[in-house]
This record gives C-alpha cells, structure tokens and sequence, in this order.
C-alpha cells in the first residue's frame, strides 16, 4: 500500500515532479496535434489520389498507347470482380484561350465521362455536372458544341480559404488545344498540312480532384476527341483502362487478378500485328500509379515518425533527469524505507509507480488539451487569419480545405501508452540506483 | 548453569567484526576486532569518541551494513546467513532503528510514519485485513509517547525532541525483539534529550532490549551497561 501511498505523495507534494508533468504532457499534445493533423492530410492524399485513378491502372507510359483496348476491356467487363472499366487516352498538349495568344503546357485526358465516373471518383469532381456526368461535355451555353472540362486551378484561381468562385454556370469560353498525333511506330503523322493537330473545345465544366497537379495541368476532352487528336492510324488505341472493383474485392487481390488476365490476354494477342504494343503495358494498383504523387509524402510520413523517435527519447530523458533529480533528494527516504525491511525490488516498484502517475496525469493532461486544441483547429486557424492574416497551409498554394482534425481512438490508446511506456523507461535507471544505494551510506550524518 | 542460562538470554552476539572502508586510495579500517554481546531486556551504551565506529558497529548490528569479516547472531541465527528476503524481514519486524536525525518522511503525517513498518511488510490485501489494528497501534504509541494530538501533523511541524519521539514509535511499530537507537539525543537540547532517555528507559523497564549509541558519557550512564570503543576495538566495560 505504501507503493501508491508515498508516490502519490511524491506526485502532490514534490514541485519538481509538476515539471516533469509538464514535459510529458507537452510531449503527448505535440505528438497528437501534429500526428493527427499529418496523418489526416497523408490518408487524405492517398484518398483523392486513390478516386482520381481508381482501383487499378492498365496502361503505358508511352505516348503511342496500346491496341486491341476494347477487347480488354470487354473482357475486365465480363469479370464478376470488376465495377467499372474506363479506357483513357493521355498525351501532352498546348492549350489556348481563344481570345489570348499565350499557349500553356497541359495533359489532355480523353475520357467517356460516364464509364470514367463508374471506374473512377470523376464524377464527384465536376462542379456542374455532379448529378449527370452524361452531358460533362456539353457546355450549357450550347450543347452542341464539343466540351472540355478544365482542372479547376486552369479556370478558376484558388482563393484565400480553398475555396473558388464558381459562377452559375460555365463562363462561353473556347479552347484550342494542339498535340502532336503519332502513328502505331511511334511517328509524327502529317494532320492536314501539319503535324500538329489542333481542335477548338469548350468550357463545360470544371475538375476539383483536390490534387494540386491533376487540377493545375489536366483538361478532360472527349475521348473519341482525343482519340483523333493524338492517335494516329486505323488501329484504336488507348494510354490506360482505369478499373474499379467490386467492394469486396481489395485493390491488391482485384490487381493481382488483372495481372493474371492481362497475361493471358497477351498470349492470346500474341500473333497480332500491333502485339508490340502490349509489351510495354503495365497492371499497377492505384498506389503504383500514383506512386511518383503519394511516394514525398510517405517519405514525410516516415520522417515525421523519426520525429516522434525524437519526441519520445527526449520525454525519456526529461522524465530521466527528473527522477534522477529526485531520487538524489529522496535517498534518505531510501535508506528510511531499507531501514524498516524495505526491499530493492520494491523500492524500484516505488519509483516505477512514481513514474507510472506522472506518465498517466501527464498523458492524460497532454491528450486533453490536445484533444480541445484539434476540435478547436480550425476555428483558431480562422480567427488567426482573420485577426492577423495567419494561415498554418496557405490555401492559395495548398490544396486543402479545413485542416484534418479526426482524433483516432487507437492513435490515443497508443500515444498513452507510450507515453506511460516512456515514463517508465525514463525512471528505470534512477530507480535502479536508488535500489541499489546502501541504506548505511544514506542515512549517514554526512550524508544529509 | 549460570552459564548456560546467561547464553540462552543473549539475543545478539557479535564476534570479531571488522570493517573498513575506502577513501580515494586509502583503506579505513573502522572496527577491528569487535566482540559483543546484548541479553534479553538489557539496556547497552556503546561509548566512544566521533569517528570510532559507533554508528557502523550498530548498523552492522542492524544489518544495514555487512561486515568485511566477523559474525553477528541474533537469537543464535548468523545474519550473514540470511537470504535478502529474511534480512528484510529480520529489519522489518526484529529491530526497531532510531536515528539521530529522526528520518521521518516528509510526506506522511505524524500516524502514517508510525505504521510505515506494518504497512512495508504486508502486501496491499494483507494491509487491508490488518490497517485498523495497526493505525490502533500506532495510536496508542503516539499516546504514550504524549503525541496523541499531533497525529494529523506532518514531520516538518513537529519539534525535535516531538520527532524523536515519533521515530521511537514507529520503531516500535512492529514490536521489535531489539531496539537500535543511533545518538538518540545528539540532536537535541539536554531538557528534550533527557525527555527521550526517560522514554527509554520506560520501555527498557518493560522488557524491549534497547541498545544505544552515544558519545556522551552522561548520557550512557543510563544505560544498564557501557561498552566503550576506542580506536575500533571494545576497551572498557562498566556495568550499573
């Protein structure tokens, strides 16, 4: 009973244990602001990066595509594990305003907006034509004419809270947009007198993926469009057929058997004159696809859990020189305690229940406070931006809306426990010395 | 017969201790050969001039020390021979230690300090089946000590000779076979110190077996017996 007595005591009595307090609980509340903050806007990457590619990506980095897509594609849709299958075309291209002369790099995407939207989350990133992806193409201002729709940081420029103006509805804007159309091998084809092919497109709508790059350089146009505009020659081609599969399916699993398929489907094309073609194709889950966007931030992730490395051995050695600071006070309570039949093993026990309350209090202290701070983030954030124009994440440069605040019951449960972990650890070596000092020695006169 | 009923009545014997410490590069040699013997109920004062090893020879009697060569037997039992387990034990329930500076901990009050012995050598179950009888007791020590009303107080706002006394109670917690008590009065005026004599003496009268560290001559008078250490070694005897 006196191993939660005198530590108790130690905790309400001792002004110094108040600091050691202090410095775990100010550990744990770093740990748990910043690892919520950090790992909201990492799985939020990986989601909006995982919805604009969908499950899986069947494709090639070469700007001459793939033949015989279609027949791939009729067989991804006879698979009971497939959803969604969207066929895609990429190129680079130059893209105008029609009333400017300045010519901006862009990627073209040809996409069937209704398929893209099953395989993929473009649906959900349009703007006017959330609720009937089917007429994406069609600007409102004329239905006839061919659409494009911009990635939203193209039209519209990102204001100080993440948040554009949108207009009622799709400002008359044409595009010109230019590629260069390649053959089968690979070769510039001659479009018209040119090789550059250009086609005037117009505003339809617009694309908010939420990822800066996506939204800054990609226009979607028609893919039969871009079908005409980039690939060259009488056999169709396709750059990628983005999958989604059925929910119970999980990307590696659904992955692994498109792997599997695309396989056969070579074997079966192997004799076809474009055959070629397929070498370079590759089955990549979304997170390879992606790989090039998420892999920076996985590297963030793991250098901020070199940080968290670093906060817990600091905490460590704070807790350390405290309780070695006052264990050096307390050995005349030491050898008191020895005097009276106290043993070695309960006095490290003592000690141990000493750190043991002030990783608890500490913790407990430091996951509040954290806690009222992550709930409160955002309206501080607001309050410090309207009083002194503060903003953590510029929003004109960042993509991001509030800043995440989700606390994850586990991720509590685990900064808790290591902190009380680290506590211990840090009042081991202290409480091992104390165990170990001779009760003759402390409570000699010239000791006190 | 007389003989043998003396050697049935001693409760602590040692034979030949030595003990030395080191200090940087020299070797202290503090006890060089000490014999002793205590009965059951006696009242020994061990005498001898600052730095003669008094205070080490009680420790080592306590075993809060060990020495470096040499045997100490309590109730015929070597204590070199005890496990670590049994000389906590024997420090917990067979002697009773009082220091010249009291060794109180702060943080308990005046009653929690008392029964720290009863509650250090029982387990949280065991402290629940026992806490009323040992709080009684550590009360009733309190009361004859003349402590009663300053039960609730903390050490800091006790005065010396008030904390002395506290201390003697909670040596006397677990009712010891031996009580140990290292210059007793050294810290205190000669009015309070002579109070802490009497208390022991009173307790002596009763049966505890009381030995007592001192380096005033006055003060070991009142003790039953003297043993005198000179220079590490047992040099006068003079019993009352």
């Amino acid at each position: 009973m006196y191993k939660i007595i005198i530590p108790t005591r130690y905790l309400v009595k001792r002004r110094i244990t108040y600091f050691a307090v202090m410095a775990v609980a100010l550990c744990v509340f770093i740990v748990l602001v910043v690892m919520t903050v950090m790992t909201g806007l990492v799985t939020d990457f990986k989601q909006k990066n995982h919805r604009f590619a969908g499950d899986c990506v069947v494709g090639t980095k070469s700007l001459v595509g793939f033949a015989y897509y279609e027949d791939f594609v009729q067989w991804l849709e006879g698979a009971d594990f497939v959803e969604g299958v969207s066929p895609v075309i990429k190129s680079p291209a130059l893209i105008r305003r029609r009333s400017s002369e300045r010519n901006s790099r862009v990627e073209i995407m040809g996409v069937d907006p209704v398929r893209h939207s099953r395989a993929t989350g473009f649906g959900d990133t349009l703007y006017y034509h959330k609720d009937d992806v089917s007429k994406a193409f069609r600007p409102a201002y004329d239905p006839n004419l061919p659409g494009c729709i911009l990635g939203i940081d193209l039209e519209l420029q990102r204001g100080a809270r993440s948040t554009y103006a949108y207009q009622a509805s799709p400002a008359q804007v044409g595009y010109s947009i230019s590629c260069l159309p390649l053959t089968a091998k690979g070769a510039l084809a001659q479009a018209g007198t040119d090789v550059i092919d250009t086609k005037t497109f117009h505003y339809s709508d617009n694309s908010h993926s939420g990822l800066p790059r996506v939204d800054g350089s990609i226009v979607y146009v028609p893919f039969e469009q871009a079908q005409q505009l980039c690939m060259a020659g009488s056999e169709k081609r396709a750059s990628a057929i983005h999958i989604r599969f059925q929910p119970d399916i999980t990307p590696e699993e659904g992955c692994r058997r498109v792997a599997a398929l695309w396989q056969r489907f070579r074997r079966e094309k192997a004799g076809a004159a474009l055959a070629y073609l397929l070498e370079n194709v590759t089955v990549q889950s979304w997170k390879g696809y992606r790989r090039e966007s998420i892999a920076p931030m996985e590297q963030e992730q793991t250098v901020m859990g070199v940080m968290f490395g670093l906060v817990a051995i600091t905490t460590v050695f704070i807790v350390l020189v405290v309780f070695y600071m006052i264990i050096s006070h307390k050995s005349k309570d030491i050898g008191i305690l020895k005097s009276i039949g106290v043993s070695d093993f309960d006095v490290i026990e003592l000690f141990s229940g000493f750190a043991f309350l002030v990783g608890i209090l500490g913790s407990s202290i430091g996951l509040s406070a954290g806690w009222v701070f992550l709930v409160k983030i955002n309206r501080i954030e607001d309050w410090l931006f309207e009083r002194f124009g503060f903003q953590l994440w510029d929003r004109t440069i960042y993509a991001i809306g509030d800043i995440p605040n989700r606390v994850e019951p586990e991720v509590l449960v685990a900064i808790f426990l290591s902190a009380v972990a680290a506590c211990l650890a840090g009042a081991l070596l202290p409480s091992w010395q104390a165990a170990r000092q001779r009760p003759a020695e402390t409570l000699q006169v010239n000791q006190l | 017969m007389t003989d043998s009923t003396d050697k049935n009545d001693i409760i602590l014997r040692a034979d030949g201790l030595h003990k030395s410490y080191r200090m940087g590069t020299t070797e202290v040699r503090v006890l060089k050969g000490v014999d002793l013997a205590v009965k059951k109920g006696e009242f020994v004062a061990i005498i001898g001039a600052s730095g003669s090893g008094k205070s080490t020879l009680l420790h080592i009697l306590g075993a809060l020390d060990r020495p470096n060569k040499g045997v100490v037997k309590f109730e015929k039992r070597d204590l070199s021979q005890f496990s670590g387990g049994e000389l906590n034990r024997f420090r917990n329930g067979m002697v009773g230690f009082v220091f010249q500076f009291y060794h109180l901990l702060d943080e308990l009050s005046v009653l929690e300090n008392v029964y720290l012995p009863a509650m250090t050598g029982r387990s949280v179950l065991g402290w629940f089946a026992c806490r009323r009888w040992a709080k009684n007791r550590a009360g009733q020590l309190l009361a004859q000590l003349g402590l009663a009303e300053r039960a609730k107080h903390k050490p800091y706002q006790l005065s010396g000779g008030e904390r002395q006394r506290v201390a003697i109670g909670r040596a006397l917690m677990n009712e010891p076979k031996l009580l140990l008590a290292d210059e007793p009065t050294g810290n205190l005026d000669s009015a309070t110190g002579n109070g802490i004599l009497k208390v022991l003496e009173r307790l002596n009268r009763a049966g505890q077996t009381v030995v007592m560290v001192t380096h005033d001559e006055r003060i070991a008078q009142r003790a039953g017996r003297t043993v005198t250490l000179i220079d590490g070694k047992i040099g006068h005897k003079h019993t009352r």
